[in-house]
């Protein structure tokens, strides 16, 4: 029996030690690659991004002055046709605004200029407000009472208080830092939008199944 | 750990075969009837207990709500409602949840404020005061998730404006709130997956973190009004001389306590369980619609501290980063106090100021959180941000600069 008993010396405590290094980093390289599918099942399914496709709005029964409000991608996005007073008036503001010139802000490179859209007339914004994803109300009138006899008009975040013109640019003193973001869209003919898809872009490459077929 | 009761004589019958194979007997007598606590334990000592009560409150009415209750963005709403109007008895265990949610955080901000006027929280309570954190966090992201569960309009907006919280994170942020909603919007995946971490996931990590609480607390014991170690005056039979059994003397105590926690309790489940629109915004008996924002969105009362805080930032990263160290310094008071004592009856004015001034801040804070953000509003509650943030970063100055009283060597009674 003595035979079978090992010397604390003859053992090799340094192999043991990096055989149990070994095997534990080993362990952990597995846990980490079998978290993948975990974490991963996580992500938007298949469905939710076949549902994300693009939108089609008709604009003929939008008056000048008014706002329709749409959805892509679960998002709310407005879209508002200015009238041409309006879209004069928009140069004025530049002086009380965070980013007069978008450059911080995200948009479509289409969609970086004054009017913040593809043609002036129209403004399409993502209705979410830049700060914690609220929805800005619509406050066209200047001087709306609810927001301030000097508010040259555009939209108020009732939940903490940002605002924005009619360009969906932020005003100073908004707890919001961006101005509202513009989604990528496109005019498929003279008066029909279509969000989701970047002008340039063909319809039917981008997400062929529901594009496609809305149009069809 | 083995004491007394293995060197006694063994224990015949039932309880015999039983101990030889589960230590039941070793276990409460090392845990209960052989727990020596301090005997000026008063009334702030009572949070504890019912913290671990209402956690088993919840974790029943949970149980049965479960049966009941469909996550799903289609149903969610109408299988509450159907609670509240068909299942026999349902809106009595829905409204003993629901209120339980609120006097959850009652017990606990309670519980916190002693270990702040008691300095609990010191060397050798460090981890114990660590623990007790996590476990906060834990409760506050099973509070949350609970709230969106029921799917009405505060459920739908209340995720969005916290969820969106994430993405004022620089560079990952849009990814990981896409990855935590599962959709391009707070959705039927995100609904699913709350529901998931709600009844599943976090009671479990809740149940665990409060194990490893009690674990810590029997290991350090409790502290005491006076702040004093009972463990320094130990008698001739090797007890703390100022320490009594936690059986019969505290469980009989506590008792007490959860008759007159439970009497309050009940007043408000039975009278009112919306508690004029705390407990139960208004805005949430209406279901979820991504399409309309809620005129005022403010969350439960419990978070409205820290979302005030949130709102007095004018810009949206730095507001969201305030919010976050707000609560990341309560994780370091046990390194901040550098008093030479633990209890607030032996420091000196300047604490007694501060913490005065610390409970005045949070519950003006609390306040204006469910206030809109405008105008003067915004101004109190910046105020209210700096003096927040003073009582922790100015705490090692002025727990130092100050005079103290000296610490008794016994435990006191008085005040």
């Amino acid at each position: 029996m003595s035979d079978d008993v090992i010397n604390a010396q003859d053992v090799d405590l340094s192999r043991r030690k990096f055989l149990t290094a070994a095997t534990a980093a080993t362990g952990a390289v597995g846990a980490v690659f079998a978290a993948v599918p975990f974490v991963a099942s996580w992500k938007p399914s298949e469905r939710a991004r076949a549902l994300g496709a693009p939108t089609e709005i008709d604009l003929t029964k939008l008056e000048p002055g008014q706002m329709v409000v749409s959805t892509w991608r679960r998002q709310p996005i407005y879209v508002v046709r200015r009238t041409p007073e309006m879209v004069s008036a928009l140069g004025k503001n530049d002086g009380q605004l965070k980013d007069p010139q978008s450059a911080s802000s995200e948009q479509p490179e289409y969609a970086k200029n004054e009017a913040r859209s593809v043609k002036p007339e129209y403004l399409v914004v993502y209705a979410t407000c830049t700060h914690l994803g609220c929805l800005p109300k619509q406050h066209f009138t200047p001087g709306d009472p609810v927001v301030g006899a000097d508010w040259p008009g555009g939209f108020f975040c009732p939940c903490h208080g940002s605002k924005f013109d009619l360009a969906g640019r932020v005003f100073n003193g908004s707890p919001a830092s961006a101005n509202l973001r513009i989604p990528p869209h496109k005019y498929e003919q003279e008066s029909l939008l279509l969000i989701g898809v970047d002008a340039g872009a063909p319809a039917a490459a981008a997400l062929p199944s529901t594009a496609s077929r809305g149009l069809a | 750990m083995a004491t007394a009761s293995s060197n006694t004589t063994p224990q015949k019958g039932f309880m015999g075969w039983l101990n030889k194979r589960l230590p039941v007997n070793a276990f409460l007598e090392n845990q209960l009837t052989g727990y020596y606590a301090p005997k000026n334990l008063n009334f702030w000592y009572f949070f504890g207990s019912l913290a671990l009560l209402v956690f088993v409150l919840q974790i029943l009415t949970g149980i049965f709500l479960t049966m009941h209750y469909k996550p799903g963005e289609a149903i969610a709403f109408d299988s509450v409602e159907y609670i509240m109007r068909e299942v026999e008895y349902g809106w009595l265990i829905r409204y003993l949840h629901s209120t339980g949610a609120s006097f959850f955080f009652v017990v606990v901000y309670l519980h916190m404020f002693r270990a702040l006027l008691y300095g609990s929280y010191r060397s050798p309570r460090e981890l114990l005061w660590l623990l007790g954190m996590f476990l906060y966090l834990a409760l506050m992201a099973e509070a949350f998730m609970g709230y969106v569960l029921p799917w009405g309009n505060m459920s739908y907006w209340g995720a969005q404006v916290i969820v969106n919280l994430f993405g004022t994170i620089p560079v990952v942020g849009p990814g990981l709130v896409e990855w935590i909603r599962g959709d391009y919007g707070i959705a039927d995946s995100t609904l699913n997956r709350f529901f998931a971490l709600h009844v599943i996931a976090l009671p479990f990590a809740i149940a665990l973190l409060v194990a490893l609480h009690l674990v810590a607390l029997h290991e350090t014991g409790s502290n005491n009004p006076d702040g004093n170690d009972i463990k320094d005056k130990v008698g001739k039979d090797g007890k703390p001389v100022d320490g009594i059994p936690f059986h019969p003397y505290y469980t009989v105590k506590d008792i007490v306590g959860v008759g007159v926690f439970l009497a309050i309790f009940c007043s408000v489940v039975f009278f009112a369980p919306t508690f004029g629109g705390l407990f139960l915004e208004k805005p949430n008996f209406e279901p979820a619609n991504p399409l309309s924002t809620p005129e005022h969105i403010a969350p439960v009362w419990y978070f409205t501290a820290f979302y005030a805080m949130l709102r007095a930032v004018p810009d949206q990263q730095l507001g969201a980063l305030i919010m976050l160290l707000s609560i990341l310094l309560l994780f370091l008071l046990p390194w901040l106090d550098r008093s030479p004592v633990r209890s607030i009856r032996y420091k000196g004015i300047l604490s007694k100021i501060a913490l005065g001034t610390f409970v005045v801040t949070f519950i003006a804070l609390s306040y204006l959180g469910l206030m809109p953000a405008d105008g003067v509003y915004v101004l109190l509650a910046r105020i209210f941000t700096v003096l927040y943030f003073a009582f922790f970063l100015l705490m090692p100055w002025y727990t130092r600069a100050e005079q103290t009283k000296p610490v008794p060597q016994r435990v006191t009674y008085h005040a």
